[in-house]
């Protein structure tokens, strides 16, 4: 007979009362790694970022297009690697409900940027084929049934009309951070048409996409790119995909706050469910605690007890929650995919979980076994009948 | 016995408890020589101090002034640490509520003061066992406090109280919770502890029947010890 078997035995003495702590735990555990989750899943886009990636834009607003003609100007800036463009389609999928990322891009150059965007050669080489093609993420097919040669037909918001498109591929994300939800159709499907229809918009870009050769030159090729471009009719704003990525964040920064605020506050309640467990779990022991001591055991086999067992139960709502989060995560997300694209529950969502765990199961412990330590054991054995 | 050192010998010992401004003296000028192997009874009436004098003894209480030795070693000097240590190998308690461990069976509230004496588990194992069957409860070492009557958790906290070989027993009100049927036979347990293990038992009780076992009856009254 160990200590530890003590600790595992006193844990469950009042088993009713351990099950809801430990589900009540479980619970805080869940909901913390969850709204951890959102928070990961908000800043999704930034992670995936790559430090050899600029965005140039319009200096005004990325509303307002810029000339196709800058495309040459860039490319020959030293440190530019590849060059590509794109805009925002905007398009809807027969209702607004159906909502998911839709961009016309340069299937070429933006194949040879994305690397972490999977093709098969096969349908890489289609899709650069055929002007009206289009590939769609691996979920977002999944979501509506597409196959490739399927016929898709997208309303447009910002560029009025049907637009029709043929499935050509389906891409993968290299890694989990790649969202699976987006589409993309070539950017001369769309210039073409727009000469037809409206001429004035035609050989515009609403944004241009910019591989350098390293991180280092990152800084001052955005720089060249602004200076080249300064004084003229559209003045640019180059900066890093991750700065790109974190000005769409920031618009939205006070509800993360929010969450983050919240998930802190879970973390409060919890801590005051497990400190209350203990209290009672200690002042009911205190003639134990008293004969342990006139047995000889010391203050660090009470502290052990006490520590061991308020762990113990918070260790273990901590990994059921863990546990629980992942099929909540899935369901979550499958629900929310369309404003979160990427909802992975994160290694170190995992590990805060792990270090919200012992610190309301270390804290929770304090004072109780501070209390039975100090207590005299005269006074302790006086508390009997 | 008379040529043998006392194993306890106390001397001008004092113990007051406060009670806010208010001092109240329990023990006043206390001096008992206990005999190796001898069965001694505290008498008294109740607040008389007979608690007091135990726990001051068996180095759960800190005395205002005077000396206790035990075994030769002065406890009045002992650090709360060292006491602790102390106590796990020099004394026995036996309470009047058992305070057995209700989450722990029989043969585990036995072995539980030797995870203190660094014995192999075998070891362990073979001195609990050992010392249930001392105290006739080997058929029901796997049984929890909460499946044994009264005389029988008594039993077990006995066998707790001398698995590690102390080198005294302190007893506080034995009997005090057991009808008579069951009280006889602690009282029968504790003489053959005396008779055939030669402990030494220093044992408080308010039960005259109790005290006759023992060989000497020490009576305390506001504090002061007289003989019996």
């Amino acid at each position: 007979m160990h200590l530890i078997k003590l600790i595992f035995k006193n844990s469950f003495r009042h088993k009713l009362r351990t099950f809801l702590t430990i589900l009540g735990i479980a619970i805080a555990i869940l909901a913390f790694g969850l709204l951890r989750t959102v928070v990961s899943a908000w800043y999704a886009g930034v992670e995936a970022s790559s430090a050899t990636r600029l965005v140039t834009r319009n200096s005004i607003s990325l509303v307002f297009p810029l000339p196709l003609s800058y495309k040459d100007k860039i490319r020959q800036i030293p440190g530019v690697k590849i060059v590509s463009y794109g805009n925002w389609f905007g398009g809807v999928y027969i209702d607004e409900k159906n909502f998911f990322p839709n961009f016309t891009i340069d299937p070429k150059s933006y194949i040879a940027l994305y690397p972490e965007i999977v093709l098969p050669a096969d349908q890489q080489a289609a899709f650069i084929r055929d002007r009206k093609g289009f590939v769609a993420g691996r979920k977002l097919a999944a979501r509506f049934g597409w196959k490739i040669g399927d016929i898709v037909t997208l309303k447009g918001t910002i560029f009025p009309g049907d637009w029709e498109f043929v499935m050509r591929g389906i891409y993968k994300g290299r890694d989990k951070t790649v969202d699976e939800t987006q589409f993309f159709f070539s950017w001369d499907y769309l210039n073409e048409s727009l000469k037809k229809t409206m001429p004035a918009r035609a050989d515009q870009v609403g944004f241009y996409m910019i591989g350098v050769t390293s991180p280092s030159v990152a800084a001052d090729v955005a720089a060249a790119i602004d200076k080249t471009f300064k004084n003229s009719l559209a003045e640019t704003l180059t900066e890093t995909e991750k700065a790109f990525q974190m000005g769409f964040v920031s618009m939205s920064e006070a509800i993360v706050v929010a969450i983050q605020l919240v998930s802190f506050v879970v973390i409060i309640i919890i801590l005051a469910v497990v400190a209350n467990t203990m209290a009672m779990t200690a002042r009911e022991r205190f003639v134990e605690y008293a004969v342990f001591k006139t047995l000889g055991f010391g203050k660090w086999h009470i502290a052990l007890l006490i520590f061991g067992e308020s762990l113990f139960i918070t260790m273990t709502g901590c990994v059921i929650g863990m546990i629980l989060t992942f099929p909540s995560a899935k369901a979550f997300g499958n629900e929310m995919s369309t404003f979160f694209p990427i909802f992975n529950v994160s290694t170190e969502t995992l590990y805060l979980d792990i270090a919200a765990s012992v610190f309301v199961g270390t804290a929770s412990a304090v004072i109780p076994t501070w209390r039975a330590i100090n207590i005299r054991i005269a006074d302790g054995l006086r508390r009997i009948g | 016995m008379e040529n043998k050192p006392p194993i306890v010998s106390i001397n001008n010992l004092f113990k007051s408890y406060r009670r806010g401004h208010q001092v109240l003296p329990v023990l006043e000028d206390i001096n008992l020589d206990i005999a190796d192997g001898e069965f001694l009874a505290l008498m008294g009436p109740s607040g008389s101090g007979k608690s007091t004098l135990l726990n001051l003894i068996a180095g759960i209480d800190k005395a205002d002034s005077g000396s206790i030795s035990v075994g030769g070693i002065d406890i009045t000097h002992l650090s709360e640490t060292e006491l602790a240590l102390w106590r796990s190998n020099s004394i026995g308690f036996i309470f009047q509520f058992y305070n057995l461990i209700p989450v722990l069976t029989a043969f585990e509230n036995v072995e539980l003061p030797l995870i203190l004496t660094g014995l192999t588990k075998k070891e362990r194992k073979e001195h609990a066992e050992a010392t249930l069957q001392i105290v006739n409860l080997t058929d029901r070492m796997d049984h929890y406090p909460g499946q044994l009557s009264g005389g029988q958790q008594q039993r077990v906290a006995i066998a707790r109280a001398i698995v590690t070989d102390p080198l005294i027993l302190v007893a506080d009100e034995p009997t005090g919770d057991l009808d008579r049927v069951s009280a006889k036979e602690i009282l029968e347990l504790m003489e053959r502890l005396v008779h055939e293990l030669g402990k030494t038992i220093i044992m408080v009780t308010h039960d005259p029947r109790a005290a006759e076992k023992a060989h000497v009856i020490k009576h305390l009254d506001k504090g002061v010890l007289n003989n019996v």
